[in-house]
């Protein structure tokens, strides 16, 4: 079997030194971090934290030195997701793509490139700490099912998911990959931003009840997009949002978005209030909330140009 | 009202200065102040007006009631948050005098009220400027003072003192009830000020953008709306367009630097409690539903959370 991460950032690192420990895979990373992909193909790629970990993934930065490929994993930063499935499809002209990305939208992208798509949600994290490490901070689920609109073929997707699985990843194939994939960008539309915009933790936000009421209202607009769509949701978004805010889960966590906007990058928020407010605009469903909250953070964005 | 000979500015910031400055060149000026040394160079060297005008004015300065002379008016120009300490230690002094605010947001006069009998005035301004030193004012944007009575004044008085400014060589205008006037800017404020506050632009034209659906515009309009349902309800006709007013200020070509952005930019307090949360308050209080004003309150709180 031959997969290949594409975006081989931390979450893509989970996934690639993971399943390049197995036996019978060969591994492919995609990344345009050169550091990144020099340290990997000289001294392999650690994982260290949550799992000790050396796997040794062929990296790159040239698309061209693709070989074909089964699978496709795509660990992009959402905005990054056209770019890099347009430069690898190629590989993928006989294979499936899942997505791993944050947010919703990520799927219809990847369709526009490849045939064959899988939907996912991974919820493993972790950060690069030096070219070819990666701290691995929590461990965590993933879920595959067939992007409804191209989908991949079942067997195939079961296929992934027991390399995963075998690989230290724990992933499960269902034939609706909705439910995770909305609670996960529920939770992180409705406690991200919150801490983008104003600075504080994660556990900070929600320890002020007139913030963890906004963060309830933005949870309730999405589960009605949601519900309007006919996804059930796996489990409350809400439990996660208080089970995070405890001091030995996340309390001290900076939102990946409140890291975005003080190092100045782009952040994932169309894919996350943008994406929901998107959905609810063409299911009908009011969804004023996130889309003040969009707003807001993609004039934070323009800001920086000011 | 008795004629203005004295006229006594609390508070001297940017708008205080303006109002001294420009005033001591038509009646005697002193400046209440809060630091010795601000006091002291203001009595030494006076108060230097740049910009739209050139000129130094002279005042007399204290940290104390006590040590002024009474005045005809007072022109209460602190920030919103500092009206209490200022009216406690007006409180006792001056009976016949007239105080005015000109305080962003609604109810200052209010606030006041609780410290003394004075007759009140009320005004908005939208004059801006640059406070380069203790002694130096800048004076940027040529725009009027809105004056209207409030407990124990006439129009006419409000004209008097629109008179008077007017004089001094800064703009003016007298309001038989300045409520229109107070709610349009009010709305205008508790949006622009919050937007500016939480994304870090300056008034600028992102702020009328709506051509995409994430475009600022959009959320602008839609606080404007509900401060509108607010003052239909409490009985007020708004004087100008709130979103008109965003349009025109947003094609100026110079962005406006709005002072709750510059209070978070210094990480210091912000005004949210007199602008949006007098806005929240009375919507409250007419039951009428703000839920977007209460997420730009919560989130500039929460922010204000985050520097400590």
């Amino acid at each position: 079997m031959k997969v290949c991460v594409v975006g081989c950032g931390a979450v893509g690192s989970l996934f690639a030194a993971n399943l390049a420990t197995l036996d019978g895979v060969e591994v492919w990373a995609y990344d345009l971090a050169q550091a990144h992909v020099e340290a990997i193909n000289r001294d392999g790629l650690r994982l260290t934290g949550a799992g000790e970990v050396l796997g040794r993934p062929h990296a790159t930065s040239d698309a061209a030195e693709l070989p074909p490929c089964d699978f496709g994993i795509v660990a992009t930063k959402a905005m990054h997701t056209d770019a890099a499935i347009a430069a690898t499809a190629h590989a993928f002209a006989g294979g499936c793509v899942a997505t791993v990305q944050n947010g919703i939208g990520n799927e219809e992208v990847l369709a526009r490139h490849v045939e064959r798509v899988i939907r996912g949600t991974t919820f493993p994290a972790g950060k690069i700490t030096a070219p070819g490490v990666v701290q691995w901070d929590v461990q965590g689920d993933t879920t595959l099912g067939p992007f409804e609109e191209q989908p991949a073929p079942m067997s195939e997707i079961e296929r992934l998911a027991d390399a995963c699985t075998r690989g230290g990843m724990p992933t499960k194939a269902v034939s609706d990959a909705r439910g995770p994939q909305w609670r996960k960008v529920i939770f992180n539309a409705a406690t991200n931003p919150l801490g983008g915009l104003t600075g504080l933790t994660h556990g900070r936000v929600c320890e002020r009840p007139d913030l963890r009421r906004l963060a309830s209202r933005l949870v309730d607009e999405g589960k009605a997009v949601a519900a309007a769509q006919g996804i059930e949701l796996d489990a409350d978004p809400e439990e996660l949002i208080d089970y995070a805010a405890r001091p030995e889960v996340a309390y001290g966590h900076k939102a990946s978005m409140l890291q975005d906007i003080e190092a100045r990058r782009q952040t994932e928020v169309d894919y996350l209030n943008g994406g929901i407010a998107e959905f609810g605009r063409r299911l009908n469903v009011p969804t004023p909330t996130h889309e003040s909250i969009w707003a807001l953070v993609k004039g934070v964005e323009a800001s920086w140009e000011q | 009202m008795a004629e203005m000979k004295r006229v006594c500015v609390a508070g001297a910031g940017v708008i205080g200065s303006l109002f001294a400055g420009h005033l001591s060149r038509v009646a005697e000026v002193s400046a209440l102040v809060r630091r010795d040394e601000h006091a002291r160079a203001l009595e030494e060297h006076g108060l230097r007006v740049s910009g739209r005008a050139d000129f130094t004015g002279r005042v007399t300065a204290a940290t104390s009631p006590d040590e002024l002379p009474e005045p005809d008016l007072v022109i209460v120009a602190c920030k919103s948050l500092d009206l209490d300490s200022v009216a406690g230690r007006l409180a006792g002094h001056w009976p016949n005098a007239t105080l005015m605010t000109v305080q962003n947001g609604i109810g200052a006069d209010e606030v006041i009220a609780r410290y003394g009998d004075w007759r009140l005035l009320v005004s908005v301004t939208f004059m801006s400027g640059t406070r380069h030193e203790d002694t130096h004012v800048e004076y940027v944007l040529d725009t009027a003072t809105w004056i209207g009575p409030a407990r124990g004044t006439t129009p006419a008085d409000a004209q008097a003192v629109a008179d008077l400014i007017v004089a001094s060589g800064l703009k003016a205008e007298a309001f038989d009830d300045l409520r229109p006037a107070q709610w349009s800017k009010l709305i205008f404020n508790a949006t622009v000020n919050t937007v500016a506050a939480l994304t870090g632009l300056r008034h600028d034209p992102h702020f009328a953008a709506l051509a995409e659906p994430s475009d600022l515009g959009h959320l602008v309009r839609a606080l404007m709306d509900e401060g509108k349902a607010v003052a239909a309800a409490a009985g007020v006709t708004l004087g100008e367009d709130p979103w008109e007013m965003n349009v025109l200020a947003t094609q100026r070509g110079s962005a406006h630097y709005p002072s709750m952005l510059e209070d978070v930019d210094a990480r210091r307090p912000t005004e949210i409690d007199m602008i949006t949360g007098s806005l929240v308050r009375e919507a409250h209080r007419v039951g009428v539903p703000v839920p977007l004003h209460e997420t730009m309150e919560r989130l500039i709180k929460a922010k204000e959370e985050s520097y400590k």
